[in-house]
């Protein structure tokens, strides 16, 4: 067992735990913040995606020994002080996305950071950032076209 | 977690119960354990909930909650299935809260996900209570003011009286509501006269699910619990022999590492009780990471099972059943469904005289299909809650039919029914899987034994080697023909391990006068189940393709050639068993025909398949336009044509479709659990192969036919004709005929 300062959705959290404990069992089993998921545990389905400074990533294949000071954001801490909501969350709610919903928060994380880095993606390029994100119920279309409805909402 | 609120909340409403008096439900569920987010924390917060009938309840302050019955697992019967009380209700629905009932199937009536029931079984009860609840509250209204119930109307949850100019929301209302008789007899809306049902709703639990709040099992915390997790055989055809856990006890945060056994010996397996290994070891300690690094320390002996007797609760009694010893393989099951396929075996189904046609035939099409073992893989891995106490059994279980659990977790982990109390989460999908509910006993043991409550957690390599699976079938279809092109006998033979495919009285049944239907299975020890559309999902694959090559061979358009067909069955149908109805199929098929712009070229010189099948009572067709892209299939677009009667709520039901025409595509070209030495060789998602974003179709066109059939649904029927009606637009791209799944395994051998 070893102690670890985090920052988490910009709190300082501190847990005492396995060095090579996966992030995504921290946040899940320490930290209580179960919006990010297990799907697989070997970096194949994306549901566990979170933002390491910034960055999609999937928690399950990071270590949290790993982490040092870098900044770890999940579903909980997307949206900005005072909204009620992320654009890419609304736009998932006016398509009426979710099946299940199991790997949404997943693909959302995934979503997120790809307009971070590219604010007006192609098709293409969605489909490729967002491939590693399995939806088993199917809902792809629906999520690309979220997608490009969050870019167009929020490049107005 | 807000458990002190709940008691409290909990408390007062049995004082308003027991306030509001006779004719009240008692029962009564508070699923706020699952619900600790902030944004609805309110609707836990609220006291003086009236319940008007076990689907509604009422606050005086004019809050209206209505329950979903049937457990949730992404159909968005969390949506749908209120909206069908609210539509009589008539209470405000952008206001109304939704919340998932526990298991208490006497209150609820039914509690059944599966078969694609739901819309059809909660069509009039749902309806019912909605407008019982609402003449209650109109008389309340009409009481009050001294006027006639006929004299009022009602809107958005409040009741007018125009004439006087008074009215009365539902909060007000409902305490006096509640106090009356029930009606008798209500009368239900007509279509014509819907606003509700009908119309796009948007999922009622949205919000929490792109929040990521904690509404699934798998997130589920209580005070002192403990993860569990199972160590079970390598393989099919093992069984536990010993095991040391010294080390495994030795590491940090483990509690207990202890064998048990499932079910009792002798105990009668009913329909939903198939689980892969009686005997399994439990590793439970502090936290998920802990226990699965303690799991690795385990040092465990194996050996192989003897042809082993199992008591199943069969119709007409319990009846012995033989799982088979031996390590079992994909490559054997093949080679037997092959040899199985030339030797005659159970006659299903015979009209007319088969053989004579045969023999007399200018030209036989012969054609065997075969599909391997499929894995559910539902998103979120299995799990279950239990807490056993000497007062009661407490579970929260994902589980698509909870009834059906009840008499295994009485008989394994002595309990008496009414000390069930089972919360039940929204699953992270199911396809089936979530029918089998083993894991809840196996939960049950573990808390029973630690003496705390547990949260039993499945890896994905679990569910992958401990699984319960969609079986492999083989399906051959032979059809005679004679020198003027008309085919004069059918003859379709299909088994598998351990059970066939075979629908013996679905379309083409019915069609020729002489058809022949056949069907075997081989026993085998890999466990399976119900996975969305069973047999459906495999013989509409076979059927499909055969039909296609059949309109070829004897120079017909596939789609004008499967209409031809059905009008024959429609006006001289063969036989008296045929399970489906002519009209409808035929009315997809040309809705399709119409919606698809059939005979024009397809889209951006793709290539076009067509497809239909019925199964749980609706009907499915499919247009699928490929294009080949370096030798790999790229689907364009899929045009989807559903009869499912009444389209309960059009938003949802087309997410189901494009759901159903992706998972379609996916498991016939990627799927497949391929088995050697009994185990599985796809133990993760990294090697069975789900498709991805990058290979769905790019554009899913979904039409409904319009009619005012009581509904039935859409989890299963849009499913099964995906498989083919992809095959035969592969082979319009590729000049290849393609018979084994998954097909991209099939188009790898060949030269495209
Ligand atoms: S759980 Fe991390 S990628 Fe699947
Ligand atoms: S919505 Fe069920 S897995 Fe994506």
């Amino acid at each position: 067992m070893a102690k670890f300062q985090l920052k988490v959705n910009g709190k300082p959290m501190q847990v005492d735990v396995d060095p090579s404990t996966p992030v995504l069992w921290v946040l899940r089993d320490h930290l209580q913040l179960v919006g990010t998921k297990y799907g697989c545990g070997v970096g194949a389905c994306g549901a566990c995606t979170i933002h390491l400074n910034g960055r999609a990533l999937r928690s399950c294949q990071l270590p949290i020994s790993a982490v040092g000071t870098q900044a770890i954001t999940t579903i909980e801490g997307i949206v900005s002080a005072g909204k009620e909501m992320h654009p890419v969350q609304k736009a998932w709610l006016e398509l009426d996305v979710a099946q299940c919903g199991y790997c949404q928060t997943g693909q959302i994380m995934s979503a997120v950071a790809l307009l971070k880095s590219n604010p007006n993606p192609t098709e293409t390029e969605i489909e490729s950032a967002m491939t590693g994100n399995i939806c088993r119920c199917g809902t792809y279309l629906r999520i690309k076209a979220a997608i490009q409805q969050a870019a167009k909402s929020s490049n107005k | 977690m807000k458990n002190a609120k709940n008691n409290q909340s909990r408390r007062s409403f049995l004082k308003v119960t027991s306030l509001t008096g006779g004719g009240m439900m008692v029962g009564f569920s508070w699923f706020a354990n699952l619900i600790p987010n902030e944004a609805i924390a309110h609707t836990q917060d609220k006291e003086n909930w009236v319940e008007l009938n076990g689907f509604i309840k009422i606050t005086p302050d004019n809050q209206v909650k209505i329950f979903n019955p049937n457990p949730e697992f992404g159909t968005n019967v969390m949506t749908s299935l209120p909206m069908m009380v609210n539509e009589e209700l008539e209470a405000d629905w952008s206001k109304v809260i939704v919340e998932m009932g526990d298991y208490d199937t006497p209150r609820f009536k039914s509690q059944f996900t599966g078969g694609s029931r739901a819309m059809a079984m909660a069509w009039r009860p749902l309806r019912t209570a909605g407008a019982t609840a609402r003449l209650m509250l109109m008389q309340a209204a009409a009481n009050e003011w001294g006027v006639s119930v006929s004299e009022l109307t009602v809107s958005k949850g409040v009741v007018m009286h125009k004439a006087s100019n008074r009215s009365a929301n539902y909060g007000s209302l409902a305490t006096a509501a509640a106090k009356l008789p029930k009606p008798e007899k209500v009368n239900l809306k007509k279509p014509s006269e819907f606003t509700l049902l009908g119309t796009a709703q948007k999922n009622k639990v949205g919000k929490e699910i792109v929040d990521g709040q904690s509404l699934f099992t798998i997130d589920y915390k209580m005070e002192g619990m403990l993860i569990a997790m199972v160590i079970h055989p390598p393989a099919f055809g093992m069984e536990l022999k010993s095991f040391d856990a010294t080390e495994a006890l030795k590491m940090p945060g483990i509690k207990a590492v202890f064998d048990f056994q499932v079910y009792k010996d002798g105990y009668a397996k009913a329909g939903f009780d198939t689980r892969a290994f009686n005997k399994l070891i439990a590793v439970v300690g502090n936290s998920t990471w802990e226990v699965m690094n303690a799991r690795k320390k385990v040092v465990a002996q194996w050996e192989p099972i003897q042809d082993t007797k199992e008591m199943v609760m069969a119709r007409g009694g319990k009846r012995e059943e033989i799982i088979p010893a031996g390590l079992e393989s994909t490559e054997s099951h093949l080679r037997q469904m092959h040899e199985m396929q030339k030797k005659p075996t159970r006659v299903a189904r015979k009209d007319g005289d088969p053989e004579t046609a045969f023999k007399s035939a200018k030209k036989v099409l012969e054609r065997t299909y075969t599909a391997p073992f499929l894995a559910h893989n539902p998103m979120e891995p299995i799990s279950c809650v239990a807490h056993i106490t000497d007062a009661k059994a407490f579970f929260v279980a994902p589980i698509q039919i909870p009834e059906m659990i009840k008499q295994n977790i009485v008989a394994n982990l002595d309990i008496k029914p009414e000390q069930i109390e089972m919360k039940l989460a929204r699953m992270g999908g199911g396809f089936g899987r979530r029918a089998y509910g083993h894991y809840i006993v196996e939960a049950g043991h573990i808390s029973k034994k630690v003496k705390a409550p547990v949260k039993l957690i499945y890896t994905r390599e679990d569910d992958l080697t401990n699984g319960i699976y969609r079986p492999t079938y083989i399906m051959t279809y032979k059809a005679a023909i004679d020198e003027n092109n008309n085919i004069t006998a059918l003859h379709v033979i299909g088994g598998g391990f351990p059970e066939s495919p075979l629908h013996e009285n679905r379309f083409p049944a019915g069609v020729f006068a002489n058809y022949l239907a056949e069907s075997w299975e081989l026993p085998s020890n890999i466990t399976i189940g119900a996975y969305r559309a069973p047999r459906s999902n495999f013989n509409a694959s076979a059927e499909q393709s055969f039909l296609d090559e059949l309109a070829e061979t004897v120079g017909k358009d596939p789609l004008e050639f499967r209409i031809e067909l059905l009008k024959k069955a429609k006006s001289n149908p063969v036989g008296k068993n045929n399970d489906y109805d002519a009209d409808r199929y035929i009315g997809v098929l040309e809705l399709l025909k119409e919606k698809s712009n059939w005979g024009a070229a397809a889209s951006k010189n793709a290539k076009r398949g067509v497809a239909a099948y019925f199964c749980h009572a609706s009907y499915a067709a499919h247009v699928v336009d490929v294009t080949m892209k370096n030798g790999q299939p790229v689907v364009e677009k899929v045009v989807s044509a559903l009869d499912c009667g009444f389209v309960v709520n059009p938003e949802g039901a087309k997410n189901m479709v494009e759901g159903s025409v992706v998972d379609g595509i996916g498991n016939a070209l990627y799927g497949e659990l391929i088995f050697d030495k009994g185990t599985s060789q796809q133990k993760n998602l990294n090697q069975y192969r789900i498709i991805r974003h990058r290979e769905a179709p790019k554009k899913i066109d979904v039409h409904f036919v319009q009619n005012n059939i009581d509904p039935t649904g859409l989890g299963e029927p849009p499913f099964p004709p995906v498989f083919a009606a992809l095959a035969n637009a592969l082979y319009k791209a590729t000049g290849k005929r393609l018979y084994n799944q998954p097909y991209l395994k099939e188009l790898g051998k060949i030269k495209v």
